[in-house]
């Protein structure tokens, strides 16, 4: 291996096994009292090099370098997502975050706002964090299509070249984001929980959860910019209203070449019954096996009535057919962390669990006292959810006053 | 026409536990597995083939290990496997992972549609697709329940989406990528004629060099992202669990909830 890969000295290696303890992935054996990786499993995360008390572990990774072009990239740019004609929840909770990000940073935050009729909703942005809001409006624009969008961004970012770029971890900006990485050559982390600024490398520092949330990772991206990130919703925290709406706006006119004639929108139909998608909720109440009919699931819908929460289900529930997939939680379904998950006769597998084991505040309700779903549970009751459920919808009808 | 699947080997997650005592995950004896959603998208691929005559290939970039992944695919009735195995690759982020899938399919030409899962279970980042795509400056759909048909003269094929709030119909014109959910497809178990031509069947290995890639736009050095440290979430507190009648679990339960609630 040349200036590259991962390498044990073997002239410090004591064989105390100690990487071989932290290592997230098995790649570490001892052999005659010597750590070996195995490097098809490593990943060269370092773990085993911040744990080694000898420095007997060498990890090779590209140097930080200073070069010039750096230096000449200044903003963080948050994409202000649309929502049925609505700016999205997250898209504030971003605007909220690239503020302290861009206090650390010495900049500003400006927002990337596209669609059409817009004008409105500009205002609105500057109380909630914006300094600058770039704007492209224009009919093409209406619906969103990741293609088109993603090639107005990459012109954007040519021309003004961000620093940091933020986006919503949502369908829309996930399926968005990654094609801009690739065309401007950044770095891209996905789906961040957590980001903060070191300030003397100017690099943020991205905080995600990997395998289902069994894992977190640090992740930078030292020598490309901008620094791109999708973040999770429901995790930064939106600002108060500020009362001072003023701000630049800059107009953006492009001519029609952006539009990708490959892709056309044809329809788009809105799922019925539910008035919160799981994306959007505080609160979900999901539902499992333990309802044992289809009928059944009038009781966890009357309860996220009452408190304006969301319906999830496990997959036992959806495979039985008895709800959607579109509500299904969990390892082949969505990922979800609101402030409040209830689960209602669900047993908790693990592939359930990585979907939802984020959320803030966990409730189980469930017969089993075994059930795996107490063991991340916050507060749980033990018992017969068609007596529970029904008891907690009038309690909090009362107190809620619904 | 040609149909490329692209598939990842992931640790069977079921069996991912936390050592209480050094807080990592125990991996030890922890099967490998093809990544759940991609499953969809190979049965996605045989049907297909069922219907429209196409012609199926199967890719992953990953250790020697992984072909036993690509001859699971085959087994259930994909044509043609393909094993990107390279020790360059080690350490390839998202960027450097779709740009070497992006030349693999590019070297096997021809093709009409990329079909990936929606996500992988270990890495989770979704970016692989639409990464591929952008590579290849090809359309995509992302999230798709449904190929509702494919136009095969005019290479037009309509998908519906699955988004947040309901579900979205696009038109692609082919060559296209998409990257589908659980709700397209029923992934079919392997025939026992199909894991007999599986065991047999030759699988091609190419390394970065058979793709025409310089060491060091691939692996480590090729990716503009770079872990620095991986850590186990703080394990989340003891959970208040009430027992007893019913009346005055649930009383104590919106006690708890109250403040959070209102
Ligand atoms: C590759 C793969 C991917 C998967 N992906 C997902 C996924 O995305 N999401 C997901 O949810 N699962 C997923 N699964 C399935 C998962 O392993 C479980 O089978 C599933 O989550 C079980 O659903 P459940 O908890 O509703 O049913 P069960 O495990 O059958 O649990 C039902 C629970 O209800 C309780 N109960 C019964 N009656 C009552 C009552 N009257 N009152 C109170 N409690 C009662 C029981 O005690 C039991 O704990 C996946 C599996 C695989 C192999
Ligand atoms: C803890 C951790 C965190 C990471 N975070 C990031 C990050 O934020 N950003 C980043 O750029 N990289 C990240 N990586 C690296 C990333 O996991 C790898 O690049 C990986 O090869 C692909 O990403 P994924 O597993 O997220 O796949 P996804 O993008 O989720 O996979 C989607 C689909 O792409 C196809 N696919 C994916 N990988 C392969 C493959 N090897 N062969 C064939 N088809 C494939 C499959 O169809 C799959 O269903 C991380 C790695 C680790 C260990």
């Amino acid at each position: 291996m040349k200036d590259r890969g991962i390498k044990v000295i073997k002239e410090k290696c004591v064989g105390c096994g100690l990487c071989i303890k932290v290592c997230p992935f098995s790649a570490i054996v001892l052999e005659d009292k010597l750590a070996v990786i195995d490097l098809s499993k490593c990943n060269l995360c370092g773990a085993c090099k911040d744990a080694c008390k000898f420095g007997a572990i060498e990890i090779f990774k590209p140097q930080i370098v200073d070069t010039g072009v750096i230096k000449d990239y200044k903003g963080v740019w948050v994409f202000i997502e649309e929502e049925e004609g609505k700016i999205a929840g997250v898209s504030f909770e971003l605007l909220g975050k690239a503020r302290e990000l861009a206090k650390d940073l010495n900049s500003e935050v400006v927002g990337i706002y596209l669609g059409y009729n817009l004008k409105e909703k500009i205002p609105i942005l500057f109380r909630k964090g914006a300094d600058k809001v770039i704007v492209v409006d224009k009919p093409e624009l209406k619906v969103f299509i990741s293609e088109n969008y993603a090639n107005v961004i990459v012109y954007l970012i040519e021309k003004y070249k961000p620093e940091v770029f933020l986006a919503g971890a949502t369908t829309a900006g996930r399926s968005l984001v990654s094609r801009i990485a690739v065309k401007v050559h950044a770095g891209l982390t996905a789906d961040c929980t957590g980001l903060e600024i070191d300030k003397e490398r100017r690099l943020l520092i991205q905080t995600r959860p990997a395998f289902g949330g069994n894992i977190m990772a640090q992740i930078i991206t030292p020598n490309h910019r901008p620094q791109m990130a999708t973040v999770r919703h429901k995790v930064m925290k939106e600002l108060e209203e500020s009362s001072s709406s003023v701000g630049e706006v800059i107009e953006e006119n492009l001519d029609g070449e952006f539009i990708d004639q490959r892709v056309r929108f044809i329809d788009f139909i809105k799922e019925e019954g539910y008035k919160v998608n799981l994306a959007d909720a505080d609160i979900i109440v999901s539902g499992g096996r333990g309802l044992g009919a289809p009928d059944n699931f009038k009781l966890i819908r009357e309860l996220a009535e009452v408190l304006g929460a969301a319906v999830g289900a496990s997959r036992a529930a959806v495979d039985s057919g008895w709800i959607p997939y579109s509500h299904q939680v969990g390892q082949t379904g969505r990922t979800v962390s609101p402030k409040i998950y209830i689960a209602c006769g669900i047993s908790g597998q693990i592939q359930h669990l990585v979907g939802m084991q984020s959320s803030k505040i966990i409730v189980a309700i469930n017969k089993d006292p075994e059930a795996p779903i107490f063991k991340v549970a916050n507060y749980g009751i033990v018992g017969d959810l068609f007596k529970i459920v029904p008891l907690l919808t009038q309690k909090f009808k009362e107190i809620l006053k619904r | 026409m040609k149909v490329i699947v692209c598939i990842k080997q992931v640790p069977e997650t079921t069996e991912v536990k936390i050592n209480p005592e050094t807080n990592t995950l125990i991996r030890e004896g922890v099967a490998s597995i093809i990544n759940p959603f991609d499953m969809y998208a190979i049965e996605e691929a045989i049907r297909l083939k069922e219907r429209y005559g196409v012609q199926t290939f199967v890719i992953t970039m990953g250790p020697p290990q992984a072909e036993s992944a690509l001859r699971e695919a085959l087994s259930m009735g994909i044509d043609e496997a393909i094993h990107l195995s390279d020790k360059a690759f080690a350490g390839s982020d998202t960027w450097a992972t779709s740009l070497v899938l992006a030349k693999a399919i590019e070297k096997i030409g021809n093709y009409d549609l990329i079909i990936c899962g929606k996500q992988a279970s270990d890495g989770d980042t979704a970016q692989v697709g639409p990464g591929i795509a952008t590579h290849l400056n090809l359309p995509q759909a992302t999230y798709v329940r449904k190929i509702d048909s494919i136009d095969g003269k005019n290479k037009i094929m309509r998908v519906e989406r699955l988004l947040e709030d309901g579900y979205e119909i696009l038109e692609v014109f082919l060559p296209a990528l998409i990257t589908v959910v659980k709700e397209i497809n029923e992934p079919r178990l392997p025939s026992l004629r199909g894991k007999l031509r599986a065991k047999k069947q030759a699988i091609s290995v190419w390394a970065h060099t058979d793709l025409g890639l310089k060491e060091e736009e691939v692996g480590l050095s090729g990716s503009p992202t770079q872990v620095v440290k991986i850590f186990t979430p703080p394990p989340r507190p003891k959970g208040a669990i009430f027992e007893g009648e019913p009346e005055e679990c649930v009383d104590k339960l919106v006690e708890k909830l109250k403040t959070h609630i209102l």
